[in-house]
């Protein structure tokens, strides 16, 4: 997006014009204001249009607010339980106990790095196999204590590695998800950034999906669909476009259930507003969730996942056979 | 999937030679083969012992009795929820994997016999766009699964697959939790999941499905893992060992139970599933 560097410089014009205006006593306020209104403008011009690309920029900006930032608002007391008791600790997943609206929760978090010096040490919040098996720890006493289960989504995806696979990062993942089909309590996840394949999943089979406005949620990054199908790394722009990974598109889907709306140009320009928001919306959920017994709970959660899949009856696989290629949810 | 093609840690390689030819040139040893004794012989070159794919209905005469499979897998397709084209739509993909497999989708379930013992057997066909998991695959993966529970059979699932399908994005990567899903109902019936890996079995099928059997047998000459050699080398660049993810890089890391030849592997399944005969 390099029309937000202008955006950026626009809005420290009107700051600079502010400091003026209060030390020479000098009335620049209207022309403050001018400013003002334009750059509200020139914002919803930017911002109302994303594209899917945009979109997917967006989600993985650097100054987006990540998990961490939303534990210290959203939450309170987050009481950190580090290790998965076998090999070491991830700190691109984390796991621990804190209270939301007073009330004891279990939180995952996937998390990323601010710093290079943080990226190193959290691997760019791509989870390794000890974040999953801490994950599934968690979980297990979620369900052994019956506190409800909150997950927070950032990452790119599980780090791609030869001590991940050695350490069976996929059956890692697996146990991750059945951990969570299997959790008598409720369970809600919410993206907040990248929802990336696998590695976001495993802490995703949840009774309720959110995400926030500007987050993705795919199968596969854009890039690594574009190099696989179009065999072209510079296609990630088509492939943003046809993995219909937003939120938006997500909902329409019907495979999350709601989105949690951003502030103009995405959360970081008013986190205070989008952690008010995405702290109603989970607030509002859990209520709704903990009203039904453990087993209503599971036995819709069963359903849920159970019933996804799209397909028709095609008696033979010849040329006519297939359906017209018309989307519903589209039109 | 393109995925596998041209890599030369490939050990086995799809069989491209036009069918009407009596002779085949083994791709690992350059012998030229007598197509007809390939076949025979489970498509194991007879020369060098070089595993070539096997179809889902070539696997599954493989395995179980004679004239004791009936096939449950109903034609369904996906109906391209996402409308998804990249070099080429995602529809005509499908129709030529259709034409050229004359399967629905990647993957045939059914009920037999293994040495008169009962079973729900499900097998993916690599042919069929890389034996990726969308829809139909996870929908039939969960039937048969209802099916064990429903005849108190035990369910063994042999994969063959790159991962999840692209092409029906979000709904393919949800297959992974569908069938968790349905399989810790499965664990909860008491019935035994013998999982069978051949190569490869990778991505989101490993991540889900196929690593949650109560017995991981690995056929020789599988590949086992989450991301591919080329991801890992394209993202971080790093060397990997000669014999990575193949069955005796799981086996040596405590990730599978057993490593099978693919000539052994009936007998295989009928000991172990042998012990469970009394739990139903």
């Amino acid at each position: 997006m390099s029309d937000e560097r202008t955006l950026d410089l626009l809005e420290a014009k009107i700051e600079e014009l502010r400091q003026l205006n209060a030390v020479e006593g000098i009335d620049l306020s209207k022309e403050i204001a001018r400013l003002e209104e334009k750059l509200q403008h020139l914002r919803r011009k930017l911002y109302e249009n994303l594209n899917d690309w945009e979109r997917v920029k967006l989600a993985r900006h650097p100054k987006r607010p990540y998990s961490l930032d939303y534990l210290e608002t959203v939450f309170e007391g987050f009481y950190e339980l580090r290790g998965d008791r076998v090999t070491g600790d991830d700190r691109a997943l984390l796991a621990g106990l804190a209270r939301l609206d007073g009330r004891p929760v279990v939180v995952l978090a996937q998390q990323k790095g601010r710093t290079t010096e943080e990226n190193k040490e959290r691997f760019f919040g791509m989870p390794r196999p000890q974040g999953f098996r801490k994950a599934r720890r968690a979980i297990e006493l979620a369900d052994r204590f019956r506190f409800p289960l909150i997950s927070m989504i950032d990452t790119p995806g599980a780090y791609p590695g030869l001590e991940a696979e050695e350490q069976n990062v996929g059956a890692t993942i697996a146990e991750s998800l059945q951990a969570m089909a299997g959790v008598r309590v409720p369970t809600i996840a919410v993206v907040i950034g990248e929802g990336g394949s696998g590695g976001a999943l495993a802490i995703g089979l949840a009774d309720c999906i959110v995400m926030l406005e500007n987050a993705i949620f795919s199968v596969i990054t854009p890039e690594g669909a574009a190099s696989i199908l179009w065999k072209d790394k510079d296609k990630a722009k088509d492939a943003a476009a046809a993995l219909q990974l937003t939120a938006e598109r997500l909902l329409a889907l019907g495979l999350i259930d709601g989105i949690v709306p951003e502030p103009l140009g995405g959360a970081h320009k008013d986190f205070g507003k989008t952690a008010d928001a995405l702290k109603t919306e989970i607030v509002r959920r859990l209520s709704e969730l903990s009203a039904l017994p453990a087993n209503e709970l599971l036995a819709r959660r069963y359903a849920r996942y159970r019933g996804i899949g799209r397909f028709v009856l095609a008696p033979i696989p010849t040329p006519d056979a297939l359906p017209p290629a018309v989307d519903a949810a589209r039109n | 999937m393109s995925l596998f093609k041209e890599r030369q840690y490939l050990r086995i390689r799809v069989d491209r030679e036009a069918d009407d030819s009596l002779w085949m040139k083994c791709k690992a040893c350059g012998e030229l083969v007598f197509k007809r004794r390939v076949r025979e012989n489970n498509n194991v070159c007879p020369s060098c012992g070089e595993y070539f794919f096997l179809t889902a209905a070539e696997r599954i005469d493989s395995l179980v009795d004679p004239g004791s499979f009936e096939d449950l897998t109903e034609r369904i397709v996906t109906d391209d929820p996402l409308a998804f084209v990249d070099s080429q739509p995602y529809r005509e993909r499908l129709r030529e994997a259709q034409e050229k497999t004359s399967l629905s989708d990647a993957i045939v379930i059914g009920r037999g016999t293994i040495e008169g013992v009962p079973l729900i057997l499900g097998v993916m066909d690599f042919r069929f766009i890389g034996g990726s998991m969308g829809s139909v695959m996870g929908e039939h993966i969960c039937r048969a699964m209802e099916a064990a529970m429903a005849e108190r059979r035990a369910f063994v699932l042999v994969s063959s697959s790159g991962g999840a399908r692209i092409q029906e994005g979000m709904f393919s990567l949800l297959q992974m939790a569908k069938t968790v899903t349905v399989r810790r109902r499965l664990a909860e019936a008491g019935l035994p999941f013998v999982s069978v890996m051949t190569y490869p079995t990778s991505g989101g099928v490993q991540a889900s499905i196929a690593s949650l059997g109560d017995i991981l047998i690995a056929e020789k000459g599988a590949l086992i893992g989450f991301a591919g050699r080329r991801v890992i080398q394209q993202t971080i660049a790093q060397e990997l060992p000669a014999h990575f993810q193949t069955e005796t890089f799981a086996l040596e890391r405590g990730q599978i139970d057993r490593v099978v030849r693919r000539e052994d592997l009936r007998a295989e399944l009928a000991l172990a599933l042998g012990f469970f005969a009394g739990v139903r």
